[in-house]
């Protein structure tokens, strides 16, 4: 099975790009849906899997060039953010995938809904918003779907802390010693 | 409805509105069984999920290990063994008659056939089961893929075992068919219920027998031809109506392909090594992979994104159980509450797989 | 009758209210087509040979379950034939799968609506523990916090045989059964508070009744953390 070519995508939306490490189009925020449609034009009609992947705050070593023309190591902060991929097929050409990733920040999560276009997208961004707290404009029913409806938090994001519940180790060792003659909760 | 219902599969809830007794919204509410398998997996090693992705979907051990195996060998390029190749298929082939024989007897005992046919289909169901307890150690939770093959090698005389249960399983399949397919009241409780139409199942992602009842004839086994399924003759049954007999027949057609399957398998598989060379410590490079399977329930699929550590970043099954469901309320609108327990035991879900 | 009434003259001047026969007694009296027995007994033996478990299946121990009322193993030989669909007719609550945090309150509230006498079997590493989801957010850490388990059933999942074996233990328990000082009939329908959704977790976490937390290595009892002001 052929894969579906990226490059038409970037050629219609320039401000779109391609992630090579990811395989992955990124794209820009607020144009999700027109890309959607237009590939959904382009014979795309498969939606496969919808997810969120969640990155913390973290510090990248990076070499430049600095302005003297000499390689330095640099230390900057990579803000977190999450991505909510979309493996997209084409059922009528029988190809694929073509990943999308659209990109949003931790603190105000929020992406356009591809549900009006694909509706497998629904039970899975209502997953993502459960899970991950992903807010999709245009959703037509989002509610949390895997947890109870009171719950706070968003389990799947990576700095979410579990509740106590009660748990002893029966033979506490190594880490898990460490941890608790620190004080620290064991779950 | 539910979460416990006698003739829901698992602890599935349905928010039904009715008006006399048609259906007139249906809300289905899920998360009974959240046992945070992706969570729990990006905790562990690549090959210690191994064993969770057998409680999946639990009748389908084989064909989850498989996916995943599938997804994790994109990551690091393994080649896989000829031998094993064969195993896996037949595995994977043994699963699907495993599950739609236990299907058909649920979606027989929701339609109100209470116990008969479940016997008959838990008979046959034993028999592949204890296959897969000579070939793995255990009936159900068999874990027996490896990133590069397999566990250990079948033990001797096992083929010739399968063999005899593949020659015989067709003998079945006319019982069941002359018991079933043409019963009258199977013929007019599942006749024109619950339409699924070409268009929304495409674009609700809809997969496996479901969506070929529905008429499109679309199977990774065909499609992406994973593993060595190119090398296999056998058709891809579907339907034309998208109705809930559509999608018990299509599966009835797809146990004999399988059984077609099966048999080449079986007479072609050579001997040799069932292990390829896999690195002792599965630590792939920063990469995003997408496997995806043909299984018994439709596209299985696994995300896994590397990051260059011995666990992954980020683990996600792509359920086909949970976007089968997108489209319920869609069926059961205008039903009768009777023949939404008949739509939903045709969707075929496993609670396993569609809350993780 | 005619051979062993000789017997049965010379035993029953020994029947004392409140003394049991010995067994060989017992035994000299079957063999003459007389049976003595106690209220206990009798009412234990028919009992446990007449257990009706609720079809309630929460996971993948679930298949297990009917499997082991299939014909291969068929688990109406050993008296317990008929699989209720509704709790208000079950007698046996087998608990076969992962309990989560959102079913726990559905899990005690059917317990609640079993008339007594009514047992419990914990089915599967996840009933007892949680098993190999003990980590994970959602999942109760075994079904023995909130309802009195009779019988451990380890395994993930048991086989169908397990599950004979563990329904023949049960039988044994209830063989053993003191009617006049069992709870099941002297207290009433056992009721268990059913805990309630929070933000975080279940309130309460556990009902001390049944349960108490684990003890530490230093023998101090495992508290939650003392929440710090944000």
């Amino acid at each position: 099975m052929s894969e579906i070519s990226h490059e038409p995508l970037l050629k219609e939306f320039s401000d779109a790009h391609w992630d090579e490490a990811a395989c992955a189009v990124i794209v820009p925020e607020g144009k999700a849906r027109a890309v959607a449609e237009w590939l959904l034009e382009q014979g795309v009609d498969y939606c496969s899997n919808v997810t969120g992947v969640d990155y913390l705050e973290s510090e990248v070593k990076e070499k430049i060039n600095n302005e003297a023309g000499e390689e330095e190591t640099v230390t900057r902060t990579e803000p977190g953010r999450i991505d909510v991929v979309y493996h997209l097929y084409s059922m009528r050409d029988q190809t694929g995938p073509l990943v999308i990733k659209q990109r949003t920040s931790r603190e105000n999560a929020q992406v356009e809904s591809l549900t009006p276009l694909w509706r497998s997208c629904e039970l899975q961004e209502r997953e993502v918003f459960d899970l991950f707290g992903v807010d999709f404009k245009g959703h037509p029913d989002q509610r949390r779907i895997l947890m109870w409806d009171e719950f706070e938090g968003h389990p799947m994001r990576k700095d979410f802390v579990e509740p106590f519940d009660y748990e002893w180790e029966p033979t506490p060792h190594d880490e898990i010693l460490e941890k608790h003659k620190k004080g620290k909760v064991i779950v | 409805m539910g979460p416990h219902h006698p003739s829901t599969h698992g602890v599935f809830r349905m928010d039904v509105k009715l008006d006399g007794e048609t259906v007139v919204d249906l809300k289905p509410v899920f998360g009974y069984l959240h046992r945070n398998h992706e969570k729990l997996a990006e905790d562990m090693s690549y090959l210690a999920s191994m064993p969770f992705t057998d409680r999946l979907d639990y009748f389908n051990s084989m064909t989850n290990n498989w996916a995943y195996a599938l997804a994790a060998e994109q990551l690091v390029e393994i080649e896989v063994p000829e031998r094993a190749e064969y195993l896996r298929v037949i595995m994977a082939e043994l699963t699907r008659l495993v599950n739609h024989v236990s299907l058909v007897g649920f979606f027989v005992n929701d339609l109100g056939a209470l116990g008969t046919p479940l016997l008959y289909a838990f008979r046959e169901r034993e028999k592949i089961l204890d296959l897969f307890e000579q070939a793995s150690g255990a009936r159900m939770m068999c874990n027996y893929f490896r990133f590069g093959g397999l566990r250990c090698d079948v033990p001797e005389g096992w083929l010739d075992r399968a063999r005899e249960v593949t020659d015989r399983f067709p003998k079945f399949l006319d019982e069941y068919e002359q018991l079933l397919c043409e019963n009258e009241i199977i013929l007019s409780r599942t006749q024109g219920i619950g339409k699924l139409s070409r268009e929304l199942a495409i674009s609700a992602g809809i997969t496996g027998p479901m969506l070929r009842a529905s008429g499109v004839a679309y199977d990774l086994r065909k499609v992406d031809k994973y593993g060595i399924y190119d090398r296999f003759k056998f058709r891809v049954p579907y339907g034309e109506e998208g109705d809930c007999y559509d999608r018990f027949m299509v599966r009835m057609l797809e146990m004999r392909e399988s059984i077609q399957i099966l048999k080449q398998a079986l007479a072609d598989i050579p001997e040799g090594d069932i292990m390829g060379k896999a690195p002792r410590v599965f630590k792939p490079k920063p990469a995003e992979v997408y496997g995806r399977i043909e299984g018994p329930k439709g596209e299985l699929g696994f995300y896994l994104i590397a990051d260059g550590t011995p666990k992954p970043y980020r683990y996600r099954v792509r359920p086909p159980s949970l976007i089968n469901l997108t489209v319920l309320r869609d069926m059961c609108l205008g039903q009768k509450i009777a023949d939404a327990v008949v739509i939903l035991g045709s969707i075929d879900i496993v609670l396993g797989e569609v809350d993780r | 009758m005619v051979e062993g009434s000789a017997d049965l003259e010379m035993t029953t001047q020994n029947i004392s209210p409140g003394m049991d026969l010995d067994d060989k007694t017992r035994a000299e009296l079957e063999r003459a087509g007389v049976i003595v027995t106690r209220v206990d007994f009798l009412y234990n033996w028919s009992r446990s040979n007449s257990v009706w478990p609720l079809t309630f299946g929460l996971a993948c121990c679930a298949i297990e379950m009917i499997a082991s009322a299939t014909s291969r193993f068929d688990m109406s030989r050993f008296g317990s034939e008929v699989f209720r669909p509704t709790p208000r007719q079950a007698d046996l609550m087998i608990v076969s799968g992962t309990v989560t945090k959102k079913m726990a309150p559905q899990v005690v509230r059917i317990y609640n609506q079993m008339p007594e006498p009514k047992w419990i079997i914990a089915m599967g590493a996840c009933a007892i523990s949680g098993g190999p989801f003990k980590q994970g957010y959602n999942v109760l850490k075994g079904i023995d916090r909130y309802l009195p388990v009779d019988v451990y059933l380890p395994g993930c999942p048991p086989r169908p045989e397990a599950v004979l074996q563990s329904l023949n233990y049960l039988q044994n328990k209830i063989n053993d059964q003191d009617i006049k000082a069992d709870p099941a009939f002297t207290k009433g329908r056992r009721q268990y508070p059913v805990p309630e959704f929070t933000g975080t977790d279940l309130e309460p976490p556990y009902n001390p009744e049944v349960w108490s937390p684990p003890e530490n290595p230093n023998g101090e009892p495992v508290v939650p953390p003392k929440k710090t002001a944000a």
